[in-house]
């Protein structure tokens, strides 16, 4: 008796979980469909939806990669986000190192306060920051883009790294200095790759972080060759009213899941970082 | 950065020198952080309210200050009005079944079992998927001729005939009519938010200590009486912190409304963020656009207080 109820609890525990994993799954499993069907099978509505009615084919990856701008989106996201990436490192790193290290009650208050503008939304600074840009001229730019997204990566980035410096025991810069290192020298030479872990996390966060920004890039961008992968696919693969839905979910699922992946492997950091002052 | 280090690593060198002071060392290290914030939050923030009190245009940019006109005409208009209903509706509904989803969730994932990486990458993809991405899914399977679950349900006989119960129509057209298309809009926000509240939650109730739930146990407590007076109150901050932030980005969000239904049918899913998009941008209108998206600074500035308040408090204990 007591094996059948652990049985039927493991059944129900399966069944719940496969119900949450087909919910968080299912449209992405819907984009692989799109991605591989023919359009004679994926237009027609009596054809089971869910399944191959006809040979699978790889048209629609051809056409993405060929007729339309999806390489371009690609490397202009990468360009996007390691420019991102290398401005969030040079300001984050060090506010963090010196608001968890040397700056007690009011590096407490001003590391709390930077967190809070990460609360500050695109959709309230977007009207201002496009005037900005088409001051400086850097309309239809991906400048505006990289100038631009640090908004976001340097409040969490610096917040999640203040974490990760107080981690590391003092004593260690105190020995580098005794040794004869300068302050800065200890910072940079022994506590820094210390902190290496954190700062990887970083770059992973401030690089998938400006990826999926859409707002912004949709404020700045029209022109279709300057455009992200996130706003270029769903603006640009479709025209008027005609959907290209397999190039589109083709395209979108190749950029959605290298992402999905890098970034569920450091999710559980991002999560730290994100509550640490109520799992303390 | 590398050549004041090489140089301090001389003993002597530098003793005494900027790189040795405290104080003006981490002054010095915090600022460039700080500035990028105030240059590029603070300063388009305050142009944000100082457009929201002027007659501004794309046409014509110029600051010309008109009092709180805009605020007004806001209030007057009944699209605005639609939108500010329906970013509170949004936000409230979706976030009130993904905290519950979550927490039931979590508790799943807490249990051994095999799979379970799996099952944590696909439980997590619509949120580390670019969001815009993912709703491109759903535009799809929203679609009115072609979706997957309009073809379910006239497959189970519910939909298509002259006896469903859903209607004869073939299709259901998910973001065709109001009432669906402010549903389907809702289930998009539940399924993204979902799985940032589920790791929030697990974090909380993993650090649960082990001892507190035996000693409850030894001394005879049920299980539910568990729940109710250790689990409930001991996660409730961390809760909150999941509550919180999803209210911030569904609040705040307008890709899951731009990508899917642009507002409408006729306004039906129109939010504050897309509204102040269309205003702002499209329309050219940056007084109008600026006022709108200022509407939604107060529920944010309450949330930050009460973010603020639940970190202070559990990092005293």
């Amino acid at each position: 008796m007591a094996k059948l109820g652990k049985l039927a609890r493991r059944g129900g525990l399966y069944t719940l979980l496969g119900g949450f994993a087909f919910f968080g799954a299912f449209p992405f499993y819907w984009m692989v469909i799109a991605t591989f069907k023919r359009d004679h099978d994926l237009f027609s509505p009596l054809n089971n939806p869910f399944l191959f009615n006809e040979p699978p084919t790889l048209d629609h990856l051809r056409l993405l990669f060929t007729e339309t701008h999806f390489v371009g989106y690609l490397a202009n996201t990468v360009i996007v986000g390691f420019a991102v990436v290398l401005i969030t490192l040079a300001t984050a790193v060090p506010a963090a190192y010196a608001l968890a290290r040397w700056a007690r009650g009011w590096g407490e208050s001003l590391g709390i306060g930077i967190f809070l503008t990460y609360l500050v939304p695109p959709t309230i600074l977007f009207i201002p920051l496009s005037r900005f840009a088409s001051f400086f001229g850097l309309q239809e730019s991906l400048w505006s883009l990289i100038l631009v997204y640090p908004t976001f990566t340097i409040p969490f980035c610096t917040w999640l790294l203040m974490g990760f410096f107080k981690t590391i025991p003092k004593d260690i810069e105190e020995q580098a200095m005794i040794d004869g290192l300068s302050r800065f020298g200890a910072m940079t030479k022994v506590v820094f790759p210390l902190a290496i872990s954190g700062i990887l996390t970083v770059v992973v966060f401030s690089f998938t972080l400006s990826m999926h920004e859409f707002i912004y890039a949709l404020t700045f961008i029209s022109v279709s060759a300057k455009k992200t992968v996130s706003i270029g696919v769903p603006t640009e693969l479709v025209r008027g009213d005609v959907f290209q839905w397999g190039p589109l979910m083709a395209g979108a699922l190749i950029a959605s899941i290298p992402v999905a992946v890098v970034y569920t492997y450091f999710l559980d950091r991002f999560v730290a970082g994100f509550t640490m002052g109520a799992v303390k | 950065m590398t050549s004041p280090a090489r140089q301090g690593s001389s003993p002597g060198a530098f003793r005494g020198g900027v790189f040795d002071r405290q104080e003006t060392l981490a002054k010095l290290l915090i600022a460039p952080a700080v500035l990028y914030i105030v240059a590029m939050i603070g300063a388009p923030f305050v142009l944000a309210v100082l457009y929201s009190l002027s007659n501004a245009t794309t046409g014509d940019p110029s600051l010309h200050i008109v009092g709180l006109r805009n605020f007004r005409a806001a209030m007057e208009d009944p699209v605005f009005r639609l939108a500010l209903r329906n970013t509170f509706v949004f936000t409230l509904v979706s976030q009130s079944i993904v905290i519950v989803l979550s927490r039931i969730l979590a508790n799943a994932l807490l249990k051994p079992f095999r799979g379970k990486w799996l099952v944590r990458f696909l439980v997590l993809l619509p949120w580390t998927a670019p969001i815009s991405l993912g709703t491109i899914g759903w535009l799809w399977m929203y679609d009115s001729i072609f979706s997957p679950m309009d073809w379910v349900l006239r497959y189970l006989g519910l939909l298509g005939t002259a006896t469903a119960i859903l209607g004869p129509e073939t299709n259901m057209y998910w973001l065709g009519v109001p009432g669906l298309a402010i549903a389907s809009v809702i289930l998009v926000n539940v399924w993204r938010i979902l799985p940032l509240a589920t790791v929030i939650q697990l974090g909380g109730l993993s650090s649960i200590p082990r001892d507190l739930i035996e000693a409850a146990e030894v001394d005879g407590a049920s299980p539910w009486r568990r729940t109710l007076m250790i689990t409930i109150p001991l996660t409730l901050p961390i809760v909150s912190i999941a509550f919180l932030f999803g209210v911030v980005f569904t609040f705040t969000d307008l890709v899951v409304v731009y990508v899917l239904t642009r507002g409408g049918p006729v306004h039906a899913t129109q939010v504050l963020s897309s509204w102040t998009f269309f205003k702002g941008i499209e329309a050219g209108d940056l007084a109008q656009g600026a006022a709108i998206s200022l509407f939604m600074f107060p529920v944010l500035a309450v949330v930050a207080i009460f973010i603020l308040r639940l970190a202070r408090r559990t990092e005293v204990v």
